[in-house]
């Protein structure tokens, strides 16, 4: 009987152990949590595309976001803006030598140079009004939400 | 005899433990029905759709000048698509055509005081609360 039972907690351990490493690991991922926060309400923006310095001053003023309130938990910002500095794209990159990075950097991707450089020729006017904004990257870009934008 | 007491303890709290873990972590963690009660008795009174409906359809003063209404990224009709303001789409509201509404409290609680703060400039207050999710499982 002894014998039994230990074999039955036995099958237990290890057939459920999954299911509570995973249930302990209940906060998720700094980067799954960036994806589940920051593609609510329009696609998570690759952090490559902006220095570190324009993620802090993005996070730091959620309540106030582009003219709506995206805050969060303390928890989730502090672990968001971890994962968007280390992904983040170098900051002494030639995109961003205009900004006073420490005081005033970029807040948008659609701000960059290169963007509207990109965008200003080769958008038609009809394919702009389709996609509403140029924040809205995944209306013309269809791999933007894997990161892709040279599909087209 | 003595011997099976250990291992069947430990048996049972192993089930107890894989089960009660998750459930605690898990999303679905309420309801509509129990979310309008608990609004509902912090406000003293019972949730009023048509009270829901009006608070939900008008225009607001007080919060940012970009959304004005609820209706701004939800629109008139709450069993149909909404759209954020940068074009993507949102899900209907209105839990009868989409059954995973108002069934986490963690999101509950972070849309509220997001979308109240930026219509309203304020939190929504319990009644108000509960007349809107009244309304909006009642469609
Ligand atoms: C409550 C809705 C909401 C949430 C949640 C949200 N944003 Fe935004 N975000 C907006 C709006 C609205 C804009 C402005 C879009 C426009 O101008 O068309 C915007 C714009 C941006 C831009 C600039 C895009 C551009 O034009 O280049 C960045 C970067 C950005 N958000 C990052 C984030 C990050 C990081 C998060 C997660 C912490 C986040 N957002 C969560 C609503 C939101
Ligand atoms: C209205 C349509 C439209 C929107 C919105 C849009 N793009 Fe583009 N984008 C284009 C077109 C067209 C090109 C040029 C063709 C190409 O190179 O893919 C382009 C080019 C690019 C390129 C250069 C690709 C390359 O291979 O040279 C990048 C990077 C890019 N877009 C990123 C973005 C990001 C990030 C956003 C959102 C913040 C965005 N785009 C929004 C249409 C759009
Ligand atoms: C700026 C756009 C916007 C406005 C204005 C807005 N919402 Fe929302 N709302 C969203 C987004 C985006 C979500 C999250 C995405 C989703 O749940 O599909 C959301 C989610 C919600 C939720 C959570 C639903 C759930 O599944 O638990 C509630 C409740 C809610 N909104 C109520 C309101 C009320 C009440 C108002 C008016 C006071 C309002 N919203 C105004 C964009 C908006």
């Amino acid at each position: 009987m002894y014998r039994l039972m230990a074999l039955v907690a036995f099958a237990a351990i290890s057939f459920l152990s999954p299911a509570l490493v995973s249930a302990q690991d209940a906060t998720p991922s700094p980067e799954a949590q960036f994806t589940e926060e920051c593609s609510a309400c329009h696609l998570a923006y690759p952090a490559f595309f902006l220095p570190k310095e324009s993620w802090s001053a993005i996070m730091n003023t959620l309540p106030d976001h582009f003219g709506e309130d995206a805050s969060l938990d303390d928890g989730a910002l502090k672990a968001i803006e971890g994962y968007l500095v280390k992904h983040a794209a170098r900051s002494n990159r030639r995109a961003f030598r205009k900004y006073d990075l420490e005081t005033a950097p970029p807040l948008r991707i659609t701000e960059l140079g290169w963007f509207t450089h990109e965008h200003d020729h080769e958008v038609s006017r009809s394919a702009k009004k389709r996609a509403g904004s140029m924040s809205n990257c995944a209306a013309c870009h269809r791999g933007a939400e894997r990161g892709y934008f040279d599909d087209d | 005899m003595k011997p099976t007491l250990k291992p069947t303890l430990l048996f049972n709290l192993l089930i107890a433990g894989a089960f009660i873990v998750p459930m605690a972590s898990q999303a679905q963690d309420t309801s509509p029905a129990a979310l309008i009660e608990t609004f509902s008795l912090e406000a003293g009174r019972a949730g009023d759709a048509t009270a829901g409906q009006a608070f939900f359809l008008a225009t607001h003063s007080g919060g940012k000048p970009d959304t004005p209404s609820c209706t701004t990224c939800h629109t008139m009709d709450p069993t149909k698509n909404g759209q954020a303001r940068t074009g993507k789409v949102i899900e209907p509201m209105a839990s009868s055509v989409n059954p995973a509404r108002f069934t986490d409290s963690g999101k509950i609680t972070k849309w509220f005081r997001r979308n109240c703060n930026s219509v309203l400039g304020r939190e929504c207050t319990p009644g108000e609360k509960a007349d809107v999710l009244a309304w909006l499982s009642s469609l």
